[in-house]
């Protein structure tokens, strides 16, 4: 074993506020042992970050979890590790490259290490995890398994995690399979004491419980937009399978089966199809919408691109649907399982001719949730297609969120539909007519009565339905699909903003970069740097946005792709003038750090402003 | 022609049905293909045979995609609802669309091109799903509205109008739906009213995918000689194997047939269908004898017509989804969540 490395004065102060990092072979079962650690440390109170970076793969190839404690509840990636388990002897040497300085690595000490492989900067601590498995467990499978829920014990024991917790949630796991709580706490055990009598417990890193988590849940993006899918009142979900949305569909099905079977016909108040494809699930979605059911598709890019015909559909014929994109790392294939916001321009005029559609950006589960149902009343009311643009980082990472609540007035709105009635009194129905002068004209239900009936095409149509090739014809309902769009704003959530009041400095961000952001501006306001900040949450840009924009000088543009899509957004349906946006891009398919946009704008802002800073 | 108003004029003794509704009030808009195009046959086959099932106009959904065929769904029954959707993507629509409101009744109107070439894979998964719906195949063999390229429906051999002459080995649709498990798979042609309408009502009744590929020959591109999807070529080699008589629920059989002639099948709805065989050899409810039969009149360069395959038992899509009898969008809000309360629960497995 290495000597203990003289610890950094910093690392003392190191209770609740470090980053484990797990090095696995993905498919031996790390990800339950990951996730028992995260939550454990979360049930004693303490905020926690957990993202899994995983490969596109079943088994056998490398896959890392990070866990930040972080007592003062920051949610993104700090960019440190501080504790290394590695597990996986494929990327050791990248692993222990890794580490903090300062910092430990745990290797499993049943195999010789190649004496290449350390620093004298880090403490490397061995446990014999294996051999101990071996000595206590039977069966291939299992001693694979129970090493993972093993390190859990050692962390247990060098952090200070109360182990009580971990069987209670161990228990919760397993309620119904008594025998693999024994079986687990057992493994726990042996690495607890293992711990206990080899290594210094504890280190200088380690938890103590606090009460910070009261009221807030570990959820993901995914589960939470399923949830919210099933609180909208959706009954058709047609889906094509891929990462990162499957988890969606997966939970909305899995709720349905708990929520929403009769209970007196043991029949289902649902229908999830798996289609044969994406140009199939979106045209089911289109045909359930247009017979008044609420469906939803969940899809990732390469869906979209598939979806593209039928979503211009949609918004010429004025069908509702809500679509989930869950983005991953495009172009092409590009890295499924890595995180990015890269299909903005792809969803904002998706299909040819002059289309453009509605967005909404949750930053967190707890927006997913909520967002979903806005997704579906906007959809109806505006009668187009509605994405809600998640992310893998949001989709399928567990994020921490206050308590999800339901208001039990809540009513659907089901848009302009008429009824039977209202029909009836009309002298003649028109499906395009602009009636209410709001750009959004009323439509009709099949079955209700031939009255009512219409003809939906995608091909020019006239204000009263009926085929056109005319030229003035066909622009008056283009020209109030505009009216519509426009119109689109005053229903969406504005931003938010967080505003110093004297700041001339401003910063846009949108989704998933909201954690990285937050504590980038606590950092630079540390350094005398205040910067305003806008979170957008829905495009079109409602005026909140244009007013931010007109009041800053200079504005920062966070966003996770290469090419500045957010920005491109901005100045194509913006009044701002190009030279106020600067971009700060981060691409690498890694949920954001503050660090990369604290570094950008310490460069950008200038020797001025930097000898300001470094004289205070 | 396309731009004239139909007229309204009504003879006051036109027949009524049992709504009391003549054939116009199941009409639709003015057709807009060519004169003489089968098409428009098999649109008044269509508004014979909802006619006579005496169908209020709003219980039936049209819906299409693109091409000559997928326009005929604006001619008739213009008190229904109508999606023209996007080229061979029907069977989605459809899909969504029963998936939605189980209540009404579906007729898909597709072609060669729209159903076997661009639409194949909808095609194919709405006959595995068993979409409770009646799917019309106008098949001319024929790209129309482009102007005369072969469909993947053209036989080998068959010559385009300009003597280009097709080596590719054509799709038939009755041999696909077949083989994927199609519970209503018919052929018929456009010019055979007498046995295309009962069909139409049959496969409207048909709980499932009711397939009928219609021969429906193109008038402009594809009816000269050498084309073996002109109305000349399929009035000699199209052969009736089995004649669908549909007889509505408590209806009697009026009809008389001969001797071990008659087949009746029975429908979900109480309805009947008596199949009339034409050729005593043949089982129109062996999907292996059907396909075989099938392929072995193909060699002989004979279509075979009429109701080729039926089963009337057999799960559709909504049975294999066990959804509620009410159809989804008419299931109460208030059934769809457990408000707050419940979420409450729901969330503990997430503290």
């Amino acid at each position: 074993m290495a000597q203990p490395a003289k610890a950094p004065d910093r690392l003392n102060d190191r209770v609740n506020d470090f980053v484990i990092k797990l090095a696995n072979v993905n498919g031996t079962g790390s990800a339950s042992a990951n996730t028992l650690l995260m939550k454990s440390i979360f049930r004693m109170g303490i905020p926690v970050m957990g993202k899994n970076y995983f490969p596109s793969n079943i088994q056998g190839l490398p896959t890392w979890y990070e866990i930040r404690v972080t007592r003062d509840g920051y949610v993104a990636r700090s960019g440190r590790v501080d504790l290394m388990v590695a597990m996986n002897a494929e990327t050791y040497h990248k692993d222990v490259r890794e580490v903090s300085p300062g910092g430990y690595l745990i290797y499993d000490s049943t195999w010789p290490r190649a004496t290449v492989l350390t620093r004298d900067d880090i403490t490397i601590l061995g446990v014999p995890l294996a051999r101990i498995c071996n000595e206590n467990f039977v069966g291939v499978r299992n001693r694979i398994l129970m090493k993972n829920i093993m390190y859990a014990g050692v962390l247990a024991a060098l952090l200070e995690i109360d182990v009580e917790v971990i069987r209670g949630l161990l228990t919760e796991s397993y309620a119904k399979k008594p025998a693999l709580v024994d079986a687990n706490m057992k493994a726990v055990q042996l690495g607890y004491d293992y711990a206990q009598a080899h290594l210094p417990c504890p280190l200088p890193l380690r938890v103590e419980r606090m009460d910070k988590t009261k009221g807030f849940i570990m959820i993901d993006g995914n589960t939470a937009a399923a949830l919210g899918c099933v609180y909208a009142g959706a009954t058709v979900g047609p889906w094509y399978p891929i990462t990162p949305s499957t988890s969606l569909m997966d939970a909305f099905k899995s709720f349905c089966q708990k929520l929403r079977v009769d209970p007196e016909t043991g029949k289902n108040n649902f229908a999830v199809i798996q289609a044969e494809d994406e140009l199939s699930a979106i045209g089911m979605v289109l045909g359930a919408n247009w017979n008044g059911a609420r469906a939803f598709t969940a899809t990732s890019g390469p869906g979209i691109s598939l979806m593209n015909e039928f979503i211009g559909l949609a918004y010429y014929a004025e069908v509702p649907a809500v679509i989930f994109d869950i983005q991953r790392v495009g172009p092409s294939t590009g890295m499924p399982t890595r995180t990015q916001q890269c299909d903005l321009m792809l969803c904002a005029y998706a299909s040819h001719g002059d289309t453009k559609h509605v967005m909404l950006f949750p930053s967190n589960p707890e927006e997913c949730f909520y967002m979903s149902v806005q997704a579906f009343d906007l959809a109806e009311r505006l009668q187009t297609p509605v994405f809600v643009m998640s992310d893998l980082d949001i989709g399928m990472n567990d994020w921490m969120c206050r308590d999800l609540t339901w208001d039990d007035s809540y009513q659907p709105d089901r848009g302009k539909v008429l009824t039977r009635e209202e029909i009836e009194a009309l002298p003649k129905f028109h499906r395009y007519l602009d009636k209410d002068d709001d750009g959004i004209p009323y439509r009709t239900l099949p079955g209700v009565t031939a009255k009512g009936a219409y003809f939906t095409r995608g091909s020019g149509h006239n204000q009263y339905g009926a085929y056109t090739e005319d030229a003035a014809e066909y622009q008056v309902v283009l020209d109030r699909l505009l009216r519509k769009f426009k119109r689109a704003r005053t229903l969406l959530p504005p931003p938010v903003i967080e505003a110093t009041g004297t700041s001339n400095i401003g910063l846009v961000a949108i989704g998933s970069s909201r954690g990285a952001v937050n504590e980038a501006r606590d950092i630079l306001a540390k350094r005398g740097i205040a910067i305003d900040y806008m979170r957008i949450k829905a495009f079109p840009f409602t005026k909140e946005v244009e007013a931010f924009m007109a009041k800053h000088e200079k504005i920062f543009v966070v966003e996770q792709n290469r090419d500045a899509q957010l920005r491109s957004l901005l100045t194509l349906e913006t009044d701002v003038p190009k030279s106020k946006l600067h971009s700060i891009l981060h691409y690498d398919g890694l949920p954001m750090t503050s660090k990369g946009i604290v570094e950008a704008i310490v460069a950008e802002l200038g020797d001025a402003q930097r000898a300001a800073v470094a004289a205070r | 022609m396309s731009f004239i108003n139909k007229p309204k004029v009504r003879h006051p003794d036109l027949p009524r049905n049992e709504l009391g509704l003549t054939r116009r009030d199941y009409e639709g808009a003015m057709s807009t293909l060519c004169a003489g195009c089968g098409h428009d046959s098999v649109t008044s086959a269509i508004i014979e045979a909802i006619w006579g099932l005496s169908m209020r106009p709003e219980q039936l959904v049209k819906l299409s995609g693109i091409g000559c065929s997928s326009k005929t769904t604006a001619y008739f029954a213009s008190g229904s609802h109508g999606f023209n959707g996007v080229h061979g993507r029907m069977p989605s629509v459809a899909t969504g669309a029963n998936a939605a409101n189980k209540d009404l009744y579906y007729i898909g109107v597709s072609g060669d091109g729209d159903s076997l070439s661009i639409g194949f894979g909808q095609f194919a998964h709405a006959i595995r799903r068993n979409v409770n719906m009646l799917y019309l195949c106008e098949n001319n063999g024929v790209y129309g509205l482009t102007k005369g390229q072969f469909s993947a429906s053209a036989d080998i051999g068959t010559k385009s109008k300009k003597g280009e002459e097709n080596l590719q080995a054509p799709v038939d649709p009755c041999l696909a739906a077949l083989s994927l498990g199609g519970t209503f798979i018919a052929r018929s042609f456009s010019g055979d009213k007498e046995q295309l309408v009962p069909l139409i009502q049959a496969g409207l009744m048909h709980k499932g995918f009711a397939m009928i590929d219609i021969i429906s020959p193109c008038v402009t591109f594809n009816d000269h000689v050498g084309s073996t999807k002109s109305y000349t070529f399929a009035r000699e080699h199209y052969h009736e194997a089995v004649h669908a008589d549909y007889i509505p629920p408590r209806a009697e059989i009026t009809a008389s047939y001969g001797e071990g002639e008659a087949l009746p099948v029975q429908m979900h709805d109480g309805s009947q269908i008596v199949l009339r065989k034409l050729d005593k050899d043949y089982d129109p409810t062996h999907r292996g004898k059907a396909f075989e039969y099938l392929r072995t009149k193909l060699r002989q360069g004979e279509h075979v017509t009429g109701l080729i395959f039926v089963s009337s038992s057999g799960p559709d899509m909504h049975d294999m989804s066990n959804t509620v009898d009410l159809p989804l969008n008419q299931v109460p809000y208030e059934k769809l969540h457990p408000g707050q309360e419940g979420l409450a629960k729901i969330i503990k497995r997430y503290a």
